[in-house]
């Protein structure tokens, strides 16, 4: 007998295929409760065990902040950049939130295999539920940067609000981001070992602790090339909107826009894309 | 198969294969022992075939019991039907995604019980007041109220089993399937958890036990598949089966 007639008549689907791409939309929006409670509970779960906690989010990239900014300020005495505190810090701190988000993306599927193997749900909820829980953290983060800057600046500005846009941009750039990483380190595992790599070449090249336009002014090509490196965009807008000297221009709104949107649609249908291949030993 | 159907099917089973490949280290039992050189020491890839064309037809509030010896392919077969785990040939179609609740590890094992019945009800599509409104239901089903707040890596397995099965049977399903996981469970618990799958099966819902028990397997199923080595060895109804399956492997009725 025919069963894939049979099965057509009664209207069963076929499984083990991926669902359609809306269908799976769908399924993943139905669950969004899922992806918050979820981001929740792991950061409070990896803060469990410490004596202080939720501290940590803020005490780490504090003491992160305060060691660069030792560190680069003294090697780079006459090269840093005006107003070189704040400029660093809003950098160390955005930078933070992309490598953290980055690298917990990577482990989102790998590291979370009770869920993967009893449950079925659209897996695409766990890169973007670790991106939430990075978010989670970054608020606070950020709390802790607006004194320090309110502190050295002395000042503080209505382009302060800007940072709610950006940080709407960041966390669906963050969110491309994780899904790229989360699907490569499950078909190939020894990426995740390249991934400290990948941050610490992004961190020197972002311009987190020297001015683009001051070191690669002699090389244009490569100057324009870096105005569409996306960290650096979305750090200099961070900058334009709360570093005294520096301005929001309309091409690093543009930049980042496009980066986010662009990202977040490739890395949603790249994910989508393997979706049957998840949870697969 | 006659075309005495006016029953709806609920899942197709059409001549599937499951095929595993896994990098095998060392040496294999049986087979070319012997030639042991440095050059011969290669990784060398290995096919299991697991499931090796079966095929059979499920219609809507039936309730399966998959019995086989270990190995046999049951469980590769009911993660195959759940879309787990892709077929290599042939295929399956069923009316709605199938829930699995197999063994295996915690859901988060370092969150309470409390959270991960709301991570594991959320999974499955409840908003989160109903997963904040199941948690009282689901503890009291799981005879869980002392160790709720406690992690769940703290738990026993029993515990663990019991509380998955928990929070998968609160919610209505169309097609579950419980691999192994009611064997933990005391004899309280697994009382329970049958009259719900008898529950879950009157309304219209289908359920596939797979089991070593051939007791909860009686009392629970109306239907019995007997898988040996890959191969749909027998399909019918449960006495029958159970009986030859017994016949062939010694009895287990004393269970």
């Amino acid at each position: 007998m025919d069963y894939s007639a049979y099965a057509e008549a009664h209207g069963l689907k076929r499984m083990g295929a991926r669902p359609p791409f809306s269908e799976y939309l769908r399924d993943a929006w139905v669950r969004r409760d899922f992806a918050v409670t979820l981001s929740a509970y792991s950061n409070e779960a990896a803060n469990s065990h410490n004596r202080l906690g939720r501290w940590w989010t803020v005490l780490l990239p504090t003491i992160q902040a305060g060691t660069y900014g030792l560190i680069f300020g003294l090697i780079l005495q006459g090269n840093r950049p005006d107003n070189f505190l704040p400029f660093l810090f809003t950098g160390v701190f955005l930078f933070a939130f992309f490598s953290a988000s980055f690298s917990s993306g990577a482990s989102a599927l790998t590291g979370n295999v009770g869920l993967v193997k009893s449950l079925s749900f659209p897996r695409i909820l766990l890169p973007i539920s670790s991106v939430l829980s990075q978010f989670f953290n970054f608020l606070p983060q950020l709390g802790v940067l607006a004194l320090l800057l309110i502190g050295i600046q002395q000042t503080i500005s209505w382009t302060w609000l800007a940072l709610i846009p950006i940080m709407i941009l960041m966390v669906i750039f963050a969110s491309g981001l994780a899904m790229i990483a989360a699907r490569l380190t499950v078909q190939v595992r020894d990426l995740s070992q390249l991934i400290p790599f990948v941050t610490r070449i992004a961190f020197y090249i972002s311009g987190i602790f020297f001015s683009i336009d001051t070191v690669l002014s002699g090389i244009p090509v490569l100057h324009a090339i870096m105005q569409w490196n996306p960290i650096y965009d979305f750090v200099e807008l961070a900058r334009g909107a709360v570093v005294v000297g520096h301005e929001m221009t309309p091409h690093l709104w543009i930049a980042t826009s496009v980066w986010a949107f662009g990202l977040f649609i490739f890395g949603t249908i790249f994910f989508w894309r393997a979706e049957e291949r998840y949870g697969r030993d | 198969m006659a075309a005495t159907d006016n029953r709806k099917p609920a899942v197709v089973v059409d001549d599937v294969h499951i095929v595993y490949k896994v990098y095998a280290s060392g040496k294999l039992a049986t087979g070319d022992a012997g030639r042991n050189g440095l050059l011969k020491k290669k990784v060398k890839l290995r096919e299991v075939h697991a499931v090796k064309g079966v095929s059979f037809t499920i219609y809507e509030g039936e309730s399966i019991g998959l019995i086989g010896s270990n190995g046999s392919g049951k469980s590769s077969l009911m993660r195959a039907v759940a879309g787990l785990t892709p077929i290599d040939q042939g295929n399956i179609y069923a009316s709605a995604r199938p829930t699995l609740l197999g063994v295996g590890a915690a859901l988060l094992p370092k969150l309470s019980g409390e959270k991960n019945i709301m991570i594991g009800g959320m999974a499955m599509g409840l908003d989160r007041k109903s997963a904040q409104a199941s948690l009282e239901p689901v503890t009291e089903f799981a005879g869980l109220q002392d160790f709720i707040d406690l992690p769940m890596r703290t738990y026993s397995s029993g515990m663990s089993a019991r509380l998955r099965f928990a929070i998968a049977a609160y919610r209505d399903h169309d097609i579950l399937i419980i691999d192994e996981a009611l064997a933990v469970g005391d004899s309280a618990f697994r009382k329970r958890s049958e009259a719900r799958m008898r529950e879950l099966r009157d309304t219209a819902g289908t359920v596939f036990l797979v089991s070593h028990s051939m007791k909860s397997i009686l009392d629970t199923c109306n239907r019995v598949i007997w898988l040996e080595k890959g191969v749909l060895r027998m399909d019918g109804d449960p006495q029958t089966v159970v009986d030859a399956y017994n016949a062939e492997n010694g009895s287990d009725i004393i269970d």
